[in-house]
């Protein structure tokens, strides 16, 4: 364990957070409100995700150079850790939706300049669904899924 | 020298009466057959696993019903009874025949005795690391949780047991449920300088970071071997996350590739993942990384008397309780792996003379709590055993004792698959209750339920061990149901496999509230008596307990 980066980052992480921002570095829609993409994100239904994130979402190619990296089953369906990285060139966005959830979209991250297209986020997942992915490359949308099940436990051999 | 000590175990074996009805179970041959293992090759591996605490010989009766969906249907370790036997080619009536099936059990057992038992365990181990110079001897986990002195003593004395055993390197499950503390006081205060503590998929909740040492290399007979240890991977959802606050788990093959790839990089020529998976994950696992030699796994308590080999790997299960150790023999030379012999042992308390020092270790480590252990509280009329994919005649009794005492219309009793069986005739002591049900958090509760939430509890279980892909199955059996029938559809869909629920005659209804009672709760809050301490009451009060009937749900 590194317990002088966790120090640092437990003592400054919102200030680091915000230099990155204030650089440009890292732009979650979230917080630029201008960029806010209310009709995907309040969007109740996948279909209505993907047609707010754009033309082509729904037709995403499955890729295998779009890795998700999530447990099977959820250890605790309140916080599920998600790892996404795009090997395909020219990614310039991913998206994360959960297929069951109230409201699928789950984020949205746009990359510039010499950013990894690289995330790490955890979200909320009420049942087991299907998580899905989405990376925008060239004007064209890439895709990878996973079921991730939440389950009521217990029971271990 | 292996043929000398043999010679003497036998002679032990002829003086404790192996078959007590003149079978040839104690022939020299068929004892040959069991124990003597010429030595083969340079790198040697022993693996046992699951033992679950148990120090003296038991009874085991392994499953009747072990069914596997998917592409498992059929496959080991999905086999049992006469179609395990035929698998192996195992002769019917035979030692081997007692040790991995149901058949024939009571009678199987009075011939030819209990199993396992650490002070036999011993006494075979050192027999082979005699014969197999630099033999490293690998605890697959689930070694200090299932006996109440590993509960009193919060493993204290499995800690110190697996250190007089020689134990080199051991993954975990169970011992997670005593707690972060515990079991970073264990490593810190015992392990250290004696044995390795290796879990790869364990890493922090904030930062990914590793916790444990993932994997040793160490050299043998001047082989550089590798043992990646893999801890079962679902503890916080299995069991009170409370135990394991800070920490993450999960299969995570993606890694594990990373992880081989460096071992074989450092110069690993042979390869063990030391798995606490369960069986049907780890042949999954085997078919999606590449250039692991073998997987010792555990968890699922498979009996298997051959690995299963899945592309280059062998995929071996260990069993349980202490019945089985697993001797793995690699012949490495031109730095490749050129063969191997594997051979599942079953530890027979009667062949295998007790190691003295371990024997001394055990009465001295029980002393305390002798009178405790032992008190008598009914006498089994029937034989009463655990294992199988739906309720046995333990998990009944105890079923029984909650909705009674509780005042309960239905009972649930999880799928553990730990647990020793009784013969008929024998009497149901505090020890032999305590080795069904000893865990941190045994706490019986009662509740109100309405049928759609019964019936939803029971399709999120039913999916944890029959979901068609093994990577979400977590490997206990199914909770164990009182008062409630139903059918079930193992290779239905989720949310259609459990139906035709009836309660008392009647159909179950969605919407009406029912009174069901419990243990092994989960929530943080959760308050209650003991179940062995509910249990026990209720044995007391009836002396003997007539042969119960395991209700089990019709297949559809």
């Amino acid at each position: 364990m590194d317990e002088l980066r966790r120090h640092i980052l437990k003592s400054g992480g919102g200030a680091a957070l915000a230099l990155l921002l204030g650089a440009g570095l890292l732009r979650p829609t979230r917080v630029l409100a201008a960029n806010w993409n209310a009709p995907a994100f309040e969007s109740k239904d996948v279909a209505g995700a993907l047609r707010g994130l754009g033309a082509g979402a729904a037709q995403a190619q499955a890729s295998a150079d779009l890795k998700l990296d999530a447990p099977e089953i959820a250890e605790n369906g309140a916080v599920v850790p998600l790892e996404i990285v795009s090997k395909i060139p020219n990614t310039s966005a991913i998206a994360v939706l959960i297929e069951k959830n109230p409201q699928p979209l789950a984020g949205h991250f746009e990359f510039s300049g010499p950013l990894l297209p690289q995330v790490s986020l955890r979200v909320k997942m009420a049942e087991t669904s299907m998580v899905r992915v989405l990376a925008l490359a060239g004007g064209k949308y890439y895709s990878s899924s996973k079921e991730i099940k939440v389950t009521a436990g217990g029971c271990g051999g | 020298m292996l043929r000398r000590e043999f010679l003497q175990v036998l002679a032990a074996a002829a003086a404790a009466g192996f078959a007590l009805d003149g079978r040839a179970a104690t022939a020299p041959a068929a004892v040959e057959q069991n124990y003597n293992l010429p030595r083969y090759g340079n790198v040697h591996l022993l693996h046992f696993t699951d033992c679950h605490a148990q120090l003296l010989p038991i009874w085991f009766r392994e499953p009747d019903t072990h069914i596997g969906t998917g592409s498992s249907a059929g496959k080991p370790p999905h086999l049992t009874g006469e179609r395990l036997l035929r698998t192996y080619a195992l002769k019917p009536g035979s030692a081997m025949a007692y040790a991995c099936t149901h058949l024939d059990f009571e009678n199987a057992a009075r011939t030819y005795g209990r199993m396992g038992g650490f002070a036999h365990l011993a006494t075979l181990i050192n027999m082979l690391r005699a014969s197999r110079p630099g033999a490293l001897l690998l605890d697959g986990g689930d070694t200090w949780q299932g006996s109440a002195t590993a509960l009193y003593t919060r493993g204290q004395d499995m800690v110190d047991a697996a250190k007089l055993l020689g134990v080199n390197v051991m993954t975990g499950h169970w011992e997670f449920t005593y707690g972060v503390e515990r079991l970073q006081q264990v490593l810190e205060r015992d392990f250290k300088g004696h044995i390795d503590f290796v879990a790869r998929n364990v890493t922090t909740l904030d930062f990914d970071d590793a916790v444990f040492t993932p994997y040793v290399l160490r050299e043998m007979n001047g082989v550089p071997v590798a043992i990646i240890g893999q801890a079962f991977p679902y503890v916080p959802v299995a069991h009170p996350a409370r135990f394991v606050p800070d920490w993450r788990f999960g299969i995570r093959d993606v890694n594990l590739q990373r992880t081989v790839d460096e071992v074989r990089a450092r110069g690993a020529r042979v390869v063990v993942l030391l798995s606490h998976n369960g069986m049907d994950v780890d042949l999954k696992l085997a078919s999606r990384v590449r250039g692991m030699d073998v997987i010792l796994g555990g968890h699922t308590h498979d009996a298997l008397p051959a690995p299963v080999i899945v592309g280059s790997t062998l995929v071996a299960n260990s069993g349980c309780n202490g019945k089985f150790l697993s001797v793995l023999d690699f012949d490495v030379r031109n730095n490749r792996i050129q063969g191997y012999r594997y051979k599942l042992l079953p530890v027979f308390a009667n062949l295998l003379a007790p190691d003295a020092a371990m024997q001394a270790y055990i009465e001295r480590v029980r002393e305390p709590y002798l009178k405790q252990l032992t008190e008598p509280l009914a006498v089994t009329e029937g034989l009463l055993y655990r294992r199988g994919n739906f309720n046995g005649t333990w998990d009944q009794l105890i079923l029984d004792a909650l909705m009674e005492t509780q005042d309960a219309e239905i009972a649930f009793s999880p799928g553990f698959r730990f647990g020793p069986s009784l013969l008929p005739g024998e009497t149901i002591t505090m020890e032999a209750l305590m080795a069904e049900c000893a865990i941190t958090y045994p706490q019986v509760n009662v509740r109100e339920m309405r049928g759609s939430e019964i019936k939803a509890l029971l399709e999120d279980m039913a999916d944890n061990l029959f979901n068609p892909d093994p990577y979400y199955q977590q490997g206990g059996d199914m909770v164990r149901v009182g008062g409630l029938r139903y059918t079930c559809a193992p290779t239905a869909k989720m949310g259609q496999r459990i139906q035709n629920l009836r309660l008392a005659g009647k159909p179950l209804d969605a919407d009406k509230s029912y009174k069901v009672a419990g243990w092994a709760p989960l929530a943080d809050d959760a308050a209650g008596e003991p179940v062995w301490d509910v249990v026990a009451g209720w044995l007391r009060a009836r002396k003997t307990v007539t042969p119960r009937h395991a209700a089990q749900p019709r297949l559809t």
